[in-house]
């Protein structure tokens, strides 16, 4: 009898001590993500109650709103361009900033920096302003020999903004290769040297296929995080996502329709297409990863 | 010899010239913030203020709509400290459970949490609006900081890190002392985890005071406007005259996060180095 009270009291107080996350799951996710299933089935604008309408939210989205289209194609291009620019530099300036000197610890910081104050108010006024008319964008242009480019007067060059301003902040990407890099045994760099190999294949041979691993992470978290940006779309189209639709991020264009036109039975069918798009992604690319990514563990 | 060096100083240029691209658009903001307000894009080119002036700080600190940005910084400082008050003590409550104690189901809890960080905001965005509307909390500060008391992912996963490199023989040992499993976690482990607590601090810091979306979506009076929404005023309010005092606005936003980055950066690149936590 004392055996099992004392079971049953382990079980509780497992229990008790992930009760705030337990009760606040059902609160703020489990709860909230079935009605918003329920929800993208209804009309519903706030103020009356929710009217059932079948598909027909899914329906308008797919073939009479050519806004929500325009707003996934910008949001595929934001992220599909963004993230692999992101990965790039961060694992370059990672495999730059990965070697023995005193310095490396104000290059680190300095790299990083942009990343720690991205995803402020203040940075996007500030990028807002570097792409002005007569910004520092133009100025470097125009000291290259390019005519200046009216960055809020064409949707790709304005989508070209959001992009920037998100390679900007690959500090945390590269602090993550970095970590990845150092976990690379130097043995095995001293015995690729000693069988006689070049750089570029200890590169290719040693380098890339041990960071894979990393490079699977930070390309699945960088994409999610791409896919909810929001921020810097509102600030620098002023919440409009504009001009013409160009920076109309997916999470820009959702919100105006719930936030804006109270359209809550829309904005909530909008989330679950993207969270069936970031689910399809995220499995295609662990999918794919047993192609590319490398396990050491396989090996042994 | 000569060859290693010239190598040497090539690696410094290349590194330094990077850094000093990735700086210059924050150098650029902080030194166009003591230009006058009409010289700001006449003079983009050049970093130095001709002449230097200190007035764009004086307008800006005295605000808009009859609110001075002190009240702004203080409205974020109470969002910031009591939801990160929240945030941690309860993730480390909860990354205690999942770390040390053994209950069926422990291992299926822990999954979900790993997928909620998986999930994009926007899919509770409407309900969690609709709920909050419901239990009257529209325009207070009680839908942005009340969820925090429910334990983060990020911060319970960072812990969960932390907790696991402690010897369990230390728990053992305290419950043999008859020591209860709350006292083993408030005496013995909190005090242990105090450096993965700090970081999390650290983190909350960082996305509470540049929150925009919590305080867009729930708060109407100007009176109670974080800096973020601040800022977004003084945009929506845009004009060349307060250029100069929208930069300087933004300038002393960023200077708490700048210097909470300068004084923990060590517990910012491990908490990012080991979990992958965004910054």
């Amino acid at each position: 009898m004392s055996m099992r009270f004392a079971a049953w009291r382990s079980q509780l107080t497992g229990y008790a001590f992930i009760s705030p996350f337990l009760l606040g799951f059902l609160i703020f996710t489990a709860f909230p993500v079935a009605a918003s299933f329920y929800l993208s089935f209804t009309d519903y604008d706030l103020f009356s109650a929710p009217s059932w309408v079948g598909l027909e939210q899914y329906q308008t989205m797919f073939s009479g709103d050519p806004k929500f289209w325009r707003s996934l194609k910008v949001t595929f291009i934001y992220v599909f361009v963004g993230v692999p620019l992101r990965l790039t530099f961060a694992l370059m300036v990672a495999l730059l900033l990965n070697r023995a000197s005193r310095a490396i610890g104000l290059y680190r910081t300095v790299f990083y920096l942009p990343s720690i104050i991205g995803g402020s108010v203040a940075v996007s006024i500030m990028w807002r302003n570097l792409y002005g008319d007569d910004g520092v964008i133009n100025l470097a242009l125009n000291l290259v020999g390019f005519e200046s480019v009216r960055w809020f007067a064409d949707p790709l060059a304005a989508l070209w903004m959001l992009i920037t301003l998100s390679v900007w902040q690959f500090g945390s990407s590269m602090l993550i290769f970095l970590a990845g890099l150092k976990n690379i045994p130097p043995s095995l760099y001293e015995a690729a040297s000693v069988d006689g190999a070049n750089p570029p294949q200890r590169f290719f041979r040693i380098t890339m296929p041990l960071l894979t691993p990393v490079i699977l992470f930070n390309t699945i978290m960088q994409t999610i995080a791409a896919f909810m940006t929001f921020i810097p779309a509102y600030i620098i189209s002023k919440g409009e996502g504009g001009p013409l639709d160009g920076t109309l991020l997916y999470s820009l264009y959702l919100f105006r329709r719930a936030f804006v036109f109270y359209d809550m039975g829309y904005a909530s069918a909008m989330a679950w297409i993207l969270l069936m798009i970031v689910a399809l992604l995220t499995a295609l690319v662990f999918a794919t990863s047993k192609y590319w990514v490398f396990y050491e563990t396989k090996e042994d | 010899m000569a060859g290693k060096r010239l190598r040497w100083a090539a690696w410094h240029l290349l590194a330094a010239g990077g850094a000093f691209l990735m700086v210059y658009p924050v150098i650029w903001l902080f030194m166009s913030s003591f230009k006058k307000s009409e010289l700001i894009f006449v003079t983009a080119g050049s970093l130095i203020p001709d002449p230097w002036i200190w007035d764009n700080y004086a307008t800006g600190w005295k605000g808009i709509g009859g609110l001075h940005f002190g009240i702004f910084i203080r409205n974020s400082l109470v969002l910031v400290v009591l939801a990160t008050i929240g945030a941690v003590l309860s993730s480390a409550l909860v990354a205690f459970g999942f770390a040390r104690l053994k209950f069926k189901g422990n291992k299926f809890w822990f999954a979900v949490m790993m997928l909620t960080l998986m999930l994009p905001f926007e899919v509770t965005l409407v309900p969690q609006y609709i709920l909050f509307s419901q239990l009257g909390w529209l325009n207070s500060i009680k839908p942005i900081v009340v969820p925090a008391y429910f334990g983060a992912p990020f911060f319970i996963f960072l812990m969960i890190q932390f907790i696991r490199s402690i010897p369990a023989e230390l728990d053992e040992a305290a419950t043999i002392d008859g020591c209860g499993k709350f006292r083993l976690f408030w005496r013995i482990i909190v005090p242990l985890i105090m450096p993965a607590m700090a970081t999390a601090s650290i983190f909350s810091f960082y996305w509470r005071w540049e929150d925009l979306l919590g305080p867009l979506l729930y708060l109407n009076r100007p009176s109670m406007y974080p800096v973020s929404m601040a800022l977004k005023m003084y945009l929506d309010a845009e004009t060349i005259s307060n250029w100069g005092a929208m930069f300087a606005m933004s300038v002393v936003s960023l200077i708490p996060v700048l210097v909470v980055f300068f004084l923990f950066q060590r517990q910012i690149v491990e908490g990012i180095s080991t979990t992958g936590l965004k910054g």
